[in-house]
């Protein structure tokens, strides 16, 4: 009996300190090497971050990766000071995370574009080729030539997953279609280099191409520029980019990390965080495609009863988009 | 008795260096005050973070090892009047060579594979710092322009080989699978599995050993070689050197193999000693910071040890700065980095003229 009395207070005890400790409980975040003002993935998670904090008024800790050793550094050091849950911006930090969360199985961890399979890991993973799939369709019926081009970042399973998703949109929407595919480069500067992204850009629109989806961070940017100044319609991707040139951005393809980071967060400070794989895809607007005032003008009513149908087929299952990523293949090209 | 024009010894290997550091961090926290930081806090943050723990030193070693390879890679090739600028690719060439050997040789040993994905990294980098050699001794290609454009071709290559060879398929990450046979364990490690004591988490592994072993072996084929007098004579005088019998060709093909060689044991710290995997652009920008190391360090092994440490605490004092203050983002520790290299490396010889007056007029 006086046994189960300590136990109960020992556990009442223990309880109210994790209740304690929750309370303090600060979220961080990791950023890749990109840094966290790339305009595209990483900055979508800082705005996710500000608005988290901004709502909460709770400050989060924040680190920007320099190089290969940092990653577990950065997560290990905002673990030493009680930080939870901390999130780890892009698949790189996988190996990071996975260690760090053995060793601290109280704290909880993210990652996005990655799973790390530990009970206090949330894996967060977009079904990418699911938006590019729509967007696709999109650019084929917008296309006046049928050739449409794909600019894509560093040349990476991700990016070429976006790549085979747009490519099966242009394709399902248009058999005869033709799709220029480039990659800026191989190294992390392809993700930050405006200037080749136009020249690309450039080049795909001297071979016909007048439909250019870009999914290249920051190199997009030159992306959207070219074709904008070369009377071509773009593609942009991550954030809803249409307003960046109005009435020649036919739509984004949206990846809403911001989403969920804010999520992560907020799911942490109220006690609801839980481990596990989350894909969000079209069914959980996880993904998809920009619509607004500055893109309107350019989407016909036939196009988006297109797009939305292929939305609709997706989310039930008639369409299989395939992953490039599942067997490093792609049906069409 | 001096000659006139000549420093004593402790004032050019102490005194100007010693010089130099000062004036730069004093520059260094005018830059922090400009962004509204306090800058002694902010240097006894960098120090503290460095120094102050074994977790700092843990880290300060680890990034030191680095450098210490990459600094006597650059350092072996300006003896010879080469400027190997290549380091980084070389390093990043290296380790496909200690991937490919410690994935492909996993049924070996520990102790075979380990010594021969050494030998694998140290021969792929060799590779490619001969291939600019030759390009140089054979078609006049300038050494700086092909080890630059090298520098590309490897970042090229070695994303294509983790792309199409290394990574598993299905795996988002670009990188190999983890490397269990080659692993070369940290210090954290050993302490915790032979000797029961907890040591806190860094990457500082067995590797440093190493740096040491090849800062003496450099030390020893450049002082000490027939190979060493003939690297030197042909930096110090080519054309000296060719009525010597020394064969210019054969000389820069080999430095450049050494130098290559040198840059490409960084890739056993990092591949086989932290992260256990061929991941892209692992090498860091530590070939680039070779070039600052060997400068600072007067192209000797004891120097570019030193320099290779005083780099290491700049990094891990600047990691820690990070933290502990976010204004102050890591582009700004790149500015101060890059200031300790501008005094140190590029204006080694602003204060001379200055102290050579003050010590001879205190001798007139």
């Amino acid at each position: 009996m006086l046994r189960r009395t300590l136990l109960s207070a020992v556990a009442a005890l223990a309880l109210s300190a994790t209740a304690a400790l929750a309370a303090d409980d600060k979220p961080a975040i990791v950023f890749d090497i990109g840094g966290k003002f790339d305009k595209s993935f990483n900055e979508s998670m800082f705005n996710g971050s500000e608005k988290f904090k901004a709502e909460s008024g709770i400050a989060y800790g924040e680190f920007e990766i320099a190089n290969e050793a940092q990653r577990e550094q950065a997560i290990r050091n905002f673990a030493d000071q009680g930080y939870s849950p901390i999130i780890a911006a892009g698949f790189a930090q996988a190996a990071a995370v996975e260690k760090v969360a053995k060793e601290y199985p109280d704290l909880k961890f993210a990652i996005v574009d990655m799973v790390v399979d530990l009970p206090n890991v949330q894996s967060i993973v977009f079904n990418e080729h699911e938006g590019s799939y729509l967007v696709g369709v999109m650019a084929a019926m917008a296309s006046k030539s049928g050739k449409v081009g794909f600019v894509g970042g560093m040349d990476i399973p991700l990016i070429r997953k976006f790549a085979c998703g747009y490519a099966q949109g242009v394709k399902a929407a248009k058999p005869d279609a033709t799709i220029f595919q480039n990659m800026t480069g191989d190294t992390g500067a392809a993700w930050n280099d405006p200037v080749k992204g136009g020249e690309i850009t450039k080049g795909q629109m001297a071979q016909g191409a007048d439909v250019i989806y870009a999914a290249a961070g920051a190199t997009g940017l030159g992306v959207l520029q070219a074709a904008a100044d070369g009377g071509a319609l773009s593609i942009g991707v991550d954030a809803n980019q249409n307003h960046l040139h109005p009435g020649k951005v036919l739509t984004s393809m949206l990846k809403r990390v911001d989403v969920a980071v804010y999520n992560v967060m907020k799911a942490g400070k109220d006690g609801t965080f839980k481990g596990g794989i989350l894909a969000l895809g079209l069914k959980e607007d996880g993904v998809g495609y920009a619509m607004d005032d500055n893109n309107k003008p350019l989407v016909t009513a036939e196009m988006q009863a297109a797009v939305e149908k292929a939305k609709a087929d997706i989310i039930a299952g008639t369409i299989k988009v395939h992953d490039y990523t599942a067997d490093n293949t792609c049906p069409v090209q | 008795m001096a000659v006139r024009g000549d420093l004593p010894g402790w004032v050019d290997v102490g005194l100007i260096p010693l010089l130099n550091l000062v004036v730069a961090l004093i520059v260094a926290g005018l830059v922090v005050l400009i962004i509204g930081e306090n800058p002694l806090e902010a240097m006894w943050i960098m120090l503290k973070g460095a120094v102050g723990s074994i977790k700092g030193w843990g880290y300060l070693l680890y990034y030191a090892t680095n450098f210490t390879f990459t600094g006597l890679a650059v350092a072996v090739a300006f003896h010879a009047g080469l400027f190997n600028i290549g380091g980084e690719g070389q390093a990043y060439i290296a380790g496909v060579g200690a991937a490919a050997a410690g994935l492909g040789l996993e049924f070996l040993p520990w102790p075979i594979v380990i010594p021969l994905a050494i030998l694998a990294s140290v021969a792929f980098g060799a590779f490619w710092g001969w291939v600019p050699g030759v390009l140089q001794a054979k078609r006049g290609s300038h050494i700086v322009i092909t080890t630059i454009m090298f520098n590309f071709i490897a970042a090229s290559l070695v994303g294509y080989c983790i792309n199409y060879w290394f990574r598993p398929v299905g795996k988002m990450a670009v990188e190999s699978r983890e490397i269990t046979g080659a692993y070369i364990m940290s210090f954290r490690e050993v302490a915790r599995d032979f000797f029961g004591v907890r040591l806190p988490s860094t990457p500082l592994n067995f590797t440093v050993f190493l740096a040491v072993i090849v800062a003496i072996a450099v030390w020893y084929l450049l002082w000490r070689t027939k190979l060493g007098y003939e690297i030197r004579a042909f930096g110090a005088n080519p054309d000296a050197a060719v009525y010597a019998g020394i064969k210019p060709d054969r000389i820069i093909m080999i430095t450049m193999a050494i130098s290559g060689g040198l840059a490409g044991l960084m890739a056993v710290n990092e591949i086989l000693g932290v992260q256990h995997r061929l991941v892209l652009e692992f090498a860091g920008g530590a070939g680039f910071v070779g070039i600052a190391v060997a400068l600072m360090g007067r192209s000797h092994p004891v120097g570019v040890v030193l320099a290779a440490m005083l780099f290491g605490l700049l990094y891990q004092g600047g990691s820690e700065l990070s933290f502990a203050k976010p204004e102050i983002n890591r582009d700004m520790i790149v500015v101060i980095q890059g200031l300790v290299i501008l005094f140190m490396g590029a204006l080694e010889y602003a204060f001379r003229p200055w102290l050579e007056a003050l010590f001879f007029r205190a001798e007139d």
